[in-house]
């Protein structure tokens, strides 16, 4: 009896590792499809144009097809860095008017209202960005179409607000009481104890939170397939049309047959994406880290 | 002096104006979609097809397309998720393979959804052969709320005092007897509260079904998990860009946008119940 509880036990044991493991499975599993499947691509194309050029044009006829996706990263670093320049103030400020300022009532009200916020599907915001956001833009430029650079930033920088105002607000309120007792106790006021002590004391928190907003920003496909009108040029202004990779992914995947040089191309763009947003993880991940260790 | 304390009051307004905007941000878009969006709203139009080429009628299949995928991502994420959750923090020794482990969960967190999109067509529809279909968009959606729901599970799990599992050795009962009577059961409310609410942002993404399932129009409800299905957030994507008529059918696509906003509402509101109704067990 004893012996058959053990072997039992084992069994759960092992059957409960095997469910652990299979996250790695996953996360390996995504990257080796990518690379086998965007690999026949870069038999035709050479992998630092296909990176660097700006000439996507896999379906012309009468020339050789090109397939370089410079324009679109470009594109996709332009509208992630701008939302972020919009967020990260505007996320910072809320998080420390939570964390430093905000009565205990008015926090209730807020947090459930940040959650809201995140929870609304990325296609409605798009829809907005088309409805709403667009034709202000428009008309405050006196531009015919709103939708382009800056309408998928700002429409961005609202999905990545909840991210940053939450994790900002975490990092600030792990701040040791020490640090703002003492602050405190120098003579400093509150607004100096904030903004020379928690915040620079929050710093690498905040950092890591915004590294977060930024892989979300890069990684997001249908606000900016909808809102940045999705022209293929090399950007030069915030108030141009732009395709980012993964509204090209989105447009492109649908209408091309199986495996053409344009399919593998596409997943080629696809394991871009994937190590780009891998990379911005990683690095959140180690700044939140050392951050976690510094402040035991 | 005064001019410190000045220079406070100014801070503190402008952190203020901050949570301000958010706040007014959410109200806008609310107020946006509401306002448009209400009057198209009428039993006939939840309940009816799309017809003359989707500028008249209803959404009804788009409301049992994203509801039937919802149940495949729950039947593939829960079990999985919780699985994985209860290894990490009942079983696992923090050694390397639970590090990798843990950072592997952080990283599909941060996978693009479109990125699980492509690994959905090649894993379900090609490789597997299921073809684009129920099964692979809610396997697609199940595999990407999967560090969702393992992060909150273990949330739950870690909830639950230390006593509980010693209480249980103590009388002789083995450790996975331990979890399924003493632990489990305190921990499943926790456990679903946070599953709910990644459902709920699955039922409200389109990249990862563009192409594993979701159809433009189909006049007819699914008839097996095996057969294409319309979707409300894709439904929403194609009446405001894709439609012929776009400016035309923009009242239906409000009604849509409305109806999709609160779908995801009614799920994040039973998510609180279910944490409201835990607390209060827990005062008890």
């Amino acid at each position: 009896m004893a012996k058959h509880n053990n072997f039992k036990e084992k069994f759960i044991h092992g059957l409960f590792f095997l469910n652990g493991l299979l996250v790695i499975i996953v996360l390996v599993g995504i990257f080796v499809l990518l690379v086998t499947k965007s690999l026949p691509a870069f038999k035709e194309i050479r992998f630092s144009e296909f990176l660097f050029k700006a000439n996507w044009n896999p379906t012309a006829t009468f020339v050789t097809p090109s397939y370089g996706i410079g324009s679109m990263l470009v594109s996709t670093l332009m509208v992630s860095i701008g939302a972020l320049a919009i967020a990260i103030p505007l996320g910072i400020g809320a998080a420390a008017y939570l964390s430093d300022v905000a009565s205990q009532r008015v926090r209730e009200i807020a947090k459930p209202i940040i959650e809201i916020l995140a929870g609304i599907p990325s296609v409605v915001i798009g829809f907005l960005g088309i409805v709403l956001v667009g034709p202000v833009i428009a008309k405050i430029f006196h531009i015919p179409n709103g939708l382009n650079a800056l309408n998928g930033s700002i429409l961005l920088a609202v999905m990545a607000l909840p991210t940053i105002i939450s994790l900002s607000e975490d990092a600030l309120n792990s701040v040791p009481k020490s640090f703002q007792e003492a602050s405190l106790a120098l003579g400093a006021t509150h607004w100096q104890t904030l903004v020379r002590v928690k915040i620079p004391a929050a710093l690498s928190g905040i950092i890591a939170a915004s590294m977060l907003g930024m892989g979300r920003a890069i990684g997001e496909t249908m606000t900016v397939l909808m809102a940045t009108g999705c022209a293929i040029a090399m950007p030069t202004s915030f108030l141009q049309s732009v395709q980012t990779m993964t509204a090209t992914i989105a447009i492109e995947l649908g209408e091309v047959p199986y495996n053409t040089t344009h399919y593998y191309a596409l997943f080629g763009i696809g394991l871009v994406l994937f190590i780009i947003t891998f990379i911005v993880n990683m690095i959140s991940d180690i700044v939140l880290h050392k951050y976690q260790r510094v402040l035991k | 002096m005064k001019a410190r304390k000045f220079k406070e009051i100014f801070g503190f307004n402008i952190l203020r104006l901050c949570v301000g905007i958010v706040i007014f941000i959410l109200i806008i878009i609310l107020y946006d979609i509401t306002s448009k969006g209400i009057g198209v709203i009428s039993w006939k139009f939840l309940t009816a097809m799309p017809k003359n080429g989707m500028t008249e009628g209803g959404i009804l299949p788009a409301i049992v397309g994203t509801f039937l995928v919802t149940v495949i991502t729950a039947l593939l994420s829960i079990p999985l998720g919780m699985g994985c959750a209860i290894y990490l923090n009942e079983y696992a020794r923090d050694n390397k393979i639970t590090r990798l482990i843990r950072m592997s969960i952080r990283n599909l967190s941060g996978v693009p959804s479109i990125v699980y999109g492509l690994f959905g067509v090649i894993l379900f529809v090609q490789m597997m052969n299921l073809g684009t279909c129920i099964l692979s968009a809610g396997f697609t959606l199940g595999l990407m709320t999967l560090p969702w729901t393992i992060t909150a599970s273990e949330e739950a799990l870690k909830n639950v005092p230390n006593s509980y599992r010693e209480g249980a050795l103590a009388l002789g009962a083995t450790k996975w007897q331990a979890i399924k009577t003493n632990v489990l059961p305190y921990a499943i409310p926790g456990m679903l509260t946070g599953t709910i609410l990644g459902l709920s942002r699955a039922a409200g993404e389109t990249a990862p079904i563009l192409f594993t399932g979701a159809a433009f129009f189909l006049p007819f409800l699914p008839k097996s998990l095996s057969s294409q299905f319309m979707a409300l957030p894709y439904h929403l994507y194609i009446m405001s860009t894709q439609h012929h008529a776009v400016s035309k059918v923009r009242p239906i696509a409000y009604g849509t946008a409305l109806v999709l906003i609160a779908l995801v509402f009614i799920m994040n509101l039973c998510a609180v119940i279910v944490r409201y109704r835990l607390r209060k067990i827990k005062m008890e």
